[in-house]
């Protein structure tokens, strides 16, 4: 089944982690959950303000864009780095599902009035908008759609920039729950997401080295313990956790991450 | 970066199916807009529309996918030999080794904005024709591509507005590079919907005639949709290739935020400025060594005036600019690749294409727009997106030795 595909592996540091999901507040508690040091409790997932944002954009911003400022700032800060000097890639399923909703059902109303914020709010790079407002970053910033593999999508995408740039670079890889009757249609019952800090030469702050390539091995990498595997697979940026169990334990892996089918991406870990 | 050739290229807007209509509507100047007749809307707007898409089929195998925007990914993939390139990429490199990165903005949003009007009124369901995974969600038309061709590496959708397939060309070129694949499928597909026309609406920023950049009267823009498809490679890396053989490469790419305001650009362009000097210092080159740039040019007030700045700071009066919005309409997150295409038969047919539909020039701006077509050897050409969120690429294309 799996045949040897001749493919190139690329090599990247991480350097810092952002964590936000249902019952995970932040990457310090997460790292004590994912080392089995606290007890994992499903809650739903608590969004913070988005003070960086200037107050007109604050007071526009939905819960993905909160979601996305969360994760971007928790990461920055733990690699002690400066938003602004940091090109993004975002990669997400799919857009904002309230949003989505709301214009849905203005159109299906008979005088289809779209409010223009929902409308610069419904597209797909609406959090990385805010995000280079918040940051005031003029550098580059790609966002992914990848249905399912949102994470590897954006790890893949994110470590061959660092390679080809040779600076750091932030990864912001999340989904955001849908409200019916789009939920349906697409199952993604909350908001969560994994951050990263990625630089090719390892840095101050360095939790690992990580080697990545596609390879048609599997299945997916499953988390220790039904709620986390749970976890794991209810939102697809969450595909990430097995990867930042072994950073919070600093422990060398070689991991299998969903992509898309047949495809996997593979992820050797080894601890800095 | 280094240069990768474009080896086969394919574009699908209202001017026609591929390349030939694209090339006679330039050489001729003409527009295809057309008052708004998209469904039901009822906007006082211009369109241009891409005829027959509601007649195609896709493959019995991936009917799960029928739908106005992947129906015209399948029609414009069929173009020009497009798709027989693809496959002897396949059959050279392997289904693993070709990527795919395409870039859209509204994907198959239009069923669902249609599902919505037949919710069940008393559960509030959506009707069973909606399907999320194969219609509705951005990656749908990435996802059957790679079911089409079979292909098992790299796919991605980059859906950054109006600037998503023009970041395609740089996402795949650094692919490309790393090693990760040896050859990518990129190029932009976006089709009409509600979303956009009673978005755009709503922003005031439809026009009420046929869209007119640069001109002192523009009023707004049109909206269109387009697929358009390129073939990246590393030179003569086709084993049937000519040495003598004059191509089409895409030479260096440069993408920046404008981190200014999320539906307005920065009033004196300066990301859009800094993308265009990236795309430069990538290729290698100065800024009057670019022969024609192909505009954003939206004709919008506000894009043409900072876009116009960043241009004229960075290459002076002097450089031919045009924006061919005028001929297609904005096909949004296809705009990117439809433009890259079109530079491509400028690059071939040495043709400055001079814009349609604009008549006074806004001399307020000050750019060498050109209102008539000129005929001239290119050798290099600069083509610009940007898009709602402050996102900018400019990418640079010029033809082999």
């Amino acid at each position: 089944m799996s045949a040897p595909l001749k493919i190139g592996k690329l090599s990247a540091w991480i350097e810092a982690v952002g964590l936000l999901a249902p019952g995970i507040p932040d990457w310090t508690t997460g790292a004590k959950i994912l080392r089995a040091e606290l007890p994992y409790q499903n809650a739903p997932t608590l969004l913070p303000l988005p003070q960086s944002l200037p107050a007109a954009e604050r007071r526009r911003a939905s819960r993905v864009i909160k979601l996305c400022i969360a994760l971007g700032t928790e990461a920055i800060q733990n690699a002690g780095l400066t938003a602004q000097n940091l090109a993004s890639v975002f990669s997400a399923s799919n857009g904002d599902g309230h949003n989505i909703h709301a214009i849905c059902e203005a159109l299906a109303q008979p005088d289809r009035m779209v409010s223009p914020t929902r409308f610069h709010n419904s597209v797909h790079n609406a959090a990385s908008g805010y995000w280079s407002i918040a940051a005031a970053s003029m550098q580059a910033s790609t966002v992914l759609a990848a249905f399912d593999a949102t994470f590897s999508a954006g790890l893949l995408e994110a470590v061959v920039q660092v390679n080809s740039s040779a600076v750091p670079l932030l990864l912001l890889a999340y989904d955001s729950e849908y409200p019916e009757p789009i939920l349906s249609k697409r199952f993604m019952p909350d908001a969560g997401g994994i951050a990263l800090v990625l630089a090719n030469a390892p840095g101050a702050h360095c939790l690992a080295r990580i080697e990545i390539s596609l390879s048609q091995e599997g299945p997916p990498s499953p988390m220790d313990g039904a709620a986390l595997e749970s976890l794991r697979r209810s939102i697809p940026a969450l595909e990430g956790l097995p990867l930042l169990a072994h950073l919070a334990r600093g422990t060398a892996a070689s991991l299998s991450l969903r992509y898309f089918a047949p495809t996997h991406l593979t992820v050797e870990i080894q601890p800095c | 970066m280094d240069a990768l050739e474009l080896t086969s290229y394919t574009a699908t807007t209202c001017l026609g199916r591929g390349l030939d209509a694209q090339l006679v509507a330039l050489r001729h100047q003409s527009s295809h807009l057309h008052p708004c007749d998209f469904g039901d809307a009822a906007i006082d707007t211009w369109v241009g529309t891409v005829a027959g898409i509601d007649e195609i089929r896709l493959p019995a195998a991936l009917s799960a996918y029928e739908c106005r925007n992947i129906r015209l990914a399948y029609l414009g993939l069929q173009m020009d030999g497009f798709e027989q390139a693809v496959q002897a990429a396949i059959r050279q490199y392997g289904a693993h080794r070709v990527g795919v990165f395409v870039g859209t903005s509204n994907a198959g949003i239009l069923e669902t904005e249609l599902g919505y009007r037949q919710r069940d009124p008393i559960t509030g369901a959506l009707p069973p024709g909606v399907n999320y995974e194969a219609r509705h969600s951005t990656y749908s038309v990435v996802s059957f591509i790679r079911r089409y061709f079979q292909l098992s590496g790299v796919s991605v959708v980059i859906s950054t507005a109006c600037s998503s397939s023009a970041k395609t060309f740089a996402a795949a070129s650094r692919m490309i590079s790393q090693g990760i694949i040896d050859a990518a499928i990129v190029g932009g597909v976006d089709s009409l919907c509600y979303t956009t026309l009673y978005g755009f609406s709503s922003l005031e920023l439809t026009s009420r005639q046929a869209c007119r950049p640069y001109d002192a009267h523009r009023s707004g823009l049109s909206l269109g949709e387009g697929a358009a498809f390129a073939l990246l490679e590393r030179p003569a890396s086709q084993p049937d290739s000519q040495p003598d053989r004059a191509a089409v490469c895409l030479l260096g790419y440069g993408e920046t935020s404008d981190a200014h305001h999320m539906s307005s650009p920065h009033p004196q362009g300066l990301g859009a400025k800094m993308a265009m000097e990236q795309a430069l210092s990538s290729a290698g080159l100065q800024p009057s060594d670019i022969d024609y740039i192909n505009l954003h040019g939206t004709a919008t007030l506000s894009n043409d005036l900072a876009e116009g700045r960043a241009v004229l700071e960075l290459f002076g009066a002097q450089t031919a600019c045009s924006s061919t919005k005028g001929h297609t309409g904005h096909t949004l997150g296809a705009a990117g690749a439809v433009e890259a295409i079109l530079c491509a038969l400028a690059l071939k047919h040495g043709i400055k294409p001079g814009g349609a539909n604009t008549q006074v020039l806004d001399t307020t701006i000050g750019i060498n727009y050109l209102l008539k077509n000129e005929h001239a050897g290119l050798r290099y050409a600069l083509s610009n997106s940007f898009g709602f969120g402050g996102s900018n690429c400019a990418l640079v294309f010029g033809m082999t030795p």
